[in-house]
């Protein structure tokens, strides 16, 4: 089967970008209650546009922040993004790097923050931040571990998020694969009651063979 | 009348004495044996970062600072970047180098800044650089992830070796393939929890190989000031700065040798620490 072929199918039957959302949302907010922090961010790099995008945010600023856009080399995260290490400040607004415009924007301007790279197989694929963990408790290495965890599971659910994406697109498509991927997309939603359809489905492929 | 080189694949009996060491190491390696008395003097140790904040007062002087970026295809080198750190980065590595090994020389290659795309390949010419230009001590506290640049980067990394520069990269504490930190012809670090700038562990397990202090560093950043900071980033001046001092003592040492004398003098081997 074709690439373009296996993704029509895939494009059919794969979740909906909703579904992978919600387990962002889901995966922020865990993070930040086992941080005790006060917000927690998940960014996605744009690469065509160079630009990271908040795709998830727990906390402070949830309600407005998701969707906006900053340059993939700005502040902490894209810092993060660039050197691929994982990095703790303490005291972030003596930080450079935390570009305090883009703080203030967003409203919500932290005292410390965890950043550390999504990374998929050999992908960069966007940032995971926790920011304002209690001022009293030291960082050790074992919340890096745990820091670390979260960030591989983010990375998984990024990556999906981005495959429905494009598979939305080949659905949304006009060409003659677009057929195949609203058919097994049709065929996935009505399994129960498709017993004629995969039986026309059958006669067809023993005709094209 | 001058010697013939030796063969690089075989040693004939009569050409033994020709390979002896300049000095031999006692039984008992010690820190005062490996650096004691030493400040880096002699020693250039590169920086290839962010770049490096000139006349920062935990960092000194830096002797030279260089720009690597790319065009297309070709390679810009800006011997005189005048743009200083743009992150904060490459400073706060320069100033624990620093502090550690105060006479050595300090050279900024700078690779980061120009935004996420094509930063792997920024990173591989910057290395690429540095290596030709074959400073004793190169700190790389950044990877990259792209299969494709691996086996260039392991080029350089050999080259390196083979040429006495010792190339000191932060490892991942996270599970991916990253690049150049897993080459055995690197010094690769991680962190560990101590406060004690000299306190540094063998690791028996690889790819890391050692640990040294990297949570919760008091580092130089940018306009002058210092942050607390936590991350391999900040483990891996530590030995750049006590391989410097070492290098600066028995200059004759090269990367193998560098890095059993850490292994020997390692805190959970030999070391007082």
């Amino acid at each position: 089967m074709s690439d373009e072929l296996r993704s029509a199918v895939a494009a059919g039957v794969l979740g909906a970008e909703k579904d992978y959302r919600e387990l962002l949302q889901s995966i922020v907010e865990v993070a930040r209650a086992i941080f005790h922090a006060k917000a927690s961010s998940i960014f996605l790099l744009d690469a065509e546009a160079d630009e990271l995008v908040f795709e998830a945010v727990a906390g402070e600023g949830s309600e407005s922040l998701v969707g906006r856009r900053f340059p993939s080399s700005t502040g902490i995260a894209g810092f993060v993004l660039v050197s691929r290490q994982p990095l703790v400040i303490e005291d972030v607004l003596e930080d450079p790097r935390f570009s305090r415009q883009t703080a203030e924007s967003t409203g919500f301007v932290p005292k410390g923050l965890m950043a550390v790279p999504l990374l998929h197989e050999e992908n960069a694929l966007g940032v995971l931040e926790v920011l304002d963990r209690p001022s009293d408790a030291r960082f050790t290495l074992a919340e890096m571990d745990v820091l670390g965890l979260f960030a591989s599971q983010a990375a998984i659910a990024l990556d999906l998020l981005q495959r429905a994406r494009r598979a939305q697109a080949t659905l949304a498509d006009t060409g003659d694969l677009a057929v195949v991927a609203r058919l097994a997309q049709k065929l996935e939603e009505r399994r129960e009651d498709s017993g004629d359809a995969f039986a026309l489905l059958a006669a067809i492929e023993r005709l094209l063979q | 009348m001058t010697e013939e080189p030796l063969p690089a694949w075989s040693l004939p009996t009569d050409a033994v004495e020709r390979i002896a060491l300049p000095e031999a190491w006692p039984g008992q390696v010690t820190r005062d044996w490996a650096w004691g008395g030493a400040a880096g003097a002699g020693v250039r140790v590169c920086i290839l970062d962010s770049g490096v904040e000139r006349d920062h007062p935990i960092v000194g002087k830096v002797q030279e600072s260089v720009a690597i970026s790319i065009d297309g295809d070709d390679v810009i080198v800006d011997a005189d970047d005048t743009a200083g750190d743009l992150c904060g980065h490459g400073t706060a590595c320069a100033g624990i180098v620093r502090a550690l090994a105060p006479e050595c020389e300090l050279a900024s290659v700078r690779v980061l800044g120009a935004g996420f795309t094509g930063s792997g390949a920024v990173l591989l010419e910057g290395l690429r650089w540095a290596v030709e230009q074959g400073y004793d001590v190169i700190n790389m506290s950044l990877s990259t992830t792209k299969q494709k640049f691996a086996s260039l980067l392991h080029q350089l990394a050999d080259t390196a070796y083979f040429q006495r520069t010792m190339l000191v990269a932060s490892a991942h504490n996270m599970p991916v393939e990253s690049y150049p930190w897993r080459f055995s012809s690197v010094i690769s670090v991680g962190s560990h929890e101590q406060a004690d700038p000299f306190a540094y562990y063998y690791n028996p397990t690889p790819p890391v190989e050692f640990f040294a202090r990297g949570v919760d560093v008091e580092v130089a950043w940018m306009g002058g000031g210092r942050l607390v900071c936590t991350g391999n980033s900040f483990a891996t001046p530590h030995i750049a700065g006590i391989a410097a001092l070492m290098l600066s003592k028995h200059r004759e040492l090269t990367p193998f040798q560098v890095k059993s004398l850490l292994y020997l003098t390692a805190s959970n081997v030999g070391g007082e620490s």
